[in-house]
């Protein structure tokens, strides 16, 4: 099922949590809707599933314009932060529930939801935990079941909240793995909200990465890891320092300085670049600091470096910048480093 | 204190010395033998003091039948009403969001804040001789006043918290997360109060109306003041209670109270008993 949000805007008395955002999401696609919290993501999942309704813009599913339809007309799987189990079901109640409470006209017998609650119990791995109840299983377990749950209605989309928010690290790896391969396998289209870019880059066919109610950026990974779009993106997702920078004459100058950077246009903006896209260099024309920490990370070591502002913004705090230097590089507390972006990217001001 | 170092067993923090616990489970022991548990004992006592014969005779008698056949009605009326009216209320306060909703708060706590007998006043006032209702109603044959009606509706308004109180909280604590699950998962609004809604209610309702019945059976206030006390009409136990006291007819007195003191034990043991079964807090630990 194809997913169209168009200029979506949502206010909550008066404060707008979305505000005028559109979406397009293909069929079968896997989104994930990545943002700090108040970003607006869990508001935006809400209004697809129709548990809100929109101030104003349209959701459309497919040709159908689904913005006045209720949440149970939507037909949408929605699986809960915290899973949201009825505590006093059993595990093949629960995942019978949206079957049990159909019209009478399109539900199935009782030996047919059997059926069809053993299947998905096998889907999800949970075969022979029919009779628990939810506070007789895993955190992991809970999650599966409450998917099952959702998937029991035969839903046109999966829309997930948070889906490994309430795990431990190591359950939450598994079930990322297992869900990208649920998916595959099943092929519906699916939408989760996340807070953990880790999480949204492995998952994700396409990342829509959000910011105080509107959408930065929507990618691939690889688009919002190397390409960010704004600021905002390049410090939201992954590791990065900037510096305030001015561009002359096709040359980027720091404090007035070249730093054998080359940029377009003049202009003043900042210079944003990852830890990993330095190089360690002793010619003049580059930044350099005073290393006021280092530390080990996994195969690499990232330089803390302090470079001093006699320029009197910011009360003459000095700029802070990390970098990744090889493990064997003579790198000392207290010395002076010089390194140049390799990959940069000048946001204007 | 030297000894204490010698003390190799570890104690908490917030754990006090024995003597300490004595005194305490000590005072509340003896307040509650001297405040609660003597008086109950002495009811029944008094109830039995002319043995079986004279406890069976007093409760046999055609105006206590009537009393307690009134007292029943009124409870039958009152908590089924209530039970529907404290769902809604905490519904409403629990689930959603509206201008008013403390000042709503404020009036579901007014029974508990007012004297009973200004609440049978009030409705002294609503529905008397002088009043514009009592005698319009009245023309069309309906009493309210001194009658059965007048009855119900001061046992309603003072016992219309009690349901909607028990329920406010464990509502506001379950918050809706159910109710949306259930929805999304194509559930009517009357399906998802039946299957989700309440049974993850239930122990706390119960407990309400529990509550809510014992106040109802025990009012003496407000319904003393709308009843008028027509023997055999519209005494209810308490208010029979009350007239056999003042004639000195002691053993029938202690008699039909032991009655209602017998009705505030069950109370306790189902309350007791909800919470064994279904863990602390469940059955109503709010209060």
């Amino acid at each position: 099922m194809e997913v169209s949000i168009n200029n979506i805007r949502k206010e909550f008395d008066r404060f707008a949590a979305l505000n005028d955002v559109s979406l397009k999401i293909a069929s079968g696609e896997l989104i994930a809707l990545l943002g700090p919290s108040g970003s607006g993501k869990t508001t935006l999942l809400r209004l697809i599933a129709g548990l809100d309704f929109p101030t104003a813009g349209q959701i459309f599913f497919g040709a159908e314009d689904a913005s006045h339809h209720s949440v149970q007309d939507r037909n949408v799987g929605f699986v809960f932060q915290h899973y949201a189990l009825f505590r006093h079901m059993t595990v093949a109640e629960n995942i019978g529930f949206g079957l049990k409470v159909r019209p009478s006209a399109s539900r199935p017998s009782k030996t047919e939801i059997r059926k069809r609650v053993s299947d998905l119990l096998d889907m999800v791995q949970l075969s022979g935990l029919e009779k628990r109840y939810p506070n007789q299983l895993s955190g992991g377990q809970r999650q599966r079941v409450a998917l099952a749950r959702a998937m029991a209605i035969e839903p046109r989309i999966l829309l997930l909240d948070e889906p490994f928010g309430a795990l431990d690290a190591k359950v939450r790896k598994e079930l990322r793995r297992w869900l990208r391969e649920f998916h595959d396998r099943t092929g519906h289209t699916t939408v989760f909200v996340t807070h953990d870019q880790e999480e949204a880059l492995e998952l994700a066919d396409r990342v829509v990465v959000m910011s105080q109610g509107k959408i930065e950026q929507v990618g691939s990974a690889d688009d919002v890891y190397d390409r960010p779009g704004s600021p905002f993106v390049f410090s939201f997702i992954g590791e990065s320092s900037h510096l305030p920078v001015e561009v002359k004459d096709g040359t980027v100058l720091f404090q007035g300085e070249p730093i054998g950077v080359s940029g377009e246009a003049n202009s003043s903006g900042d210079l944003y670049f990852r830890p990993e896209d330095v190089e360690l260099t002793q010619e003049r024309d580059a930044l350099f600091g005073k290393v006021t920490a280092s530390r080990r990370l996994a195969g690499t070591r990232i330089a803390e470096i302090d470079i001093s502002n006699p320029g009197g913004s910011n009360n003459h705090e000095p700029f802070h910048v990390e970098i990744e230097v090889p493990l064997h590089a003579p790198i000392e507390l207290g010395s002076e480093a010089r390194f140049r972006p390799t990959r940069w990217k000048i946001f204007g001001r | 204190m030297s000894k204490s170092t010698r003390i190799t067993r570890f104690r908490s923090p917030a754990d006090e010395s024995l003597t300490t616990k004595l005194v305490l489970v000590g005072v509340s022991l003896v307040f509650l033998g001297f405040f609660l548990f003597l008086p109950l004992v002495s009811v029944f006592v008094e109830a039995f003091r002319d043995g079986w014969g004279a406890y069976e005779e007093a409760l046999v008698e055609p105006d206590a039948w009537a009393a307690i056949g009134l007292t029943l009605t009124v409870a039958a009326i009152a908590v089924p009403l209530n039970l529907v009216f404290g769902l809604a209320a905490a519904w409403a306060i629990a689930k959603f969001e509206f201008k008013g909703k403390a000042f709503l708060i404020t009036l579901i706590d007014l029974p508990f804040s007012i004297s009973p007998v200004i609440s049978g006043l009030v409705y002294v006032l609503l529905f008397g001789s002088a009043s514009v209702l009592g005698p319009w109603l009245k023309s069309y044959g309906i009493e309210i006043l001194f009658a059965v009606p007048g009855i119900v509706l001061a046992t309603v308004f003072v016992t219309f918290p009690f349901i909607a109180r028990e329920l406010i909280p464990l509502m506001q604590d379950q918050g809706t997360g159910d109710e949306e699950a259930a929805l999304s998962l194509g559930a009517t609004g009357w399906q998802t109060f039946w299957y989700v809604t309440l049974p993850n209610i239930k122990w706390g309702l119960l407990y309400g109306v529990l509550l809510c019945n014992a106040r109802a059976m025990g009012e003496f206030g407000a319904v003393s003041v709308v009843s008028g006390r027509i023997r055999g009409l519209t005494n209810t136990m308490p208010l029979h209670v009350e007239i056999l006291y003042n004639e000195y007819n002691m053993v029938a007195a202690f008699a039909v109270a032991s009655l209602l003191a017998l009705l505030a034990l069950v109370t306790l043991a189902l309350k007791t008993l909800l919470e064994l079964r279904f863990g602390a807090g469940s059955a109503g630990g709010r209060h």
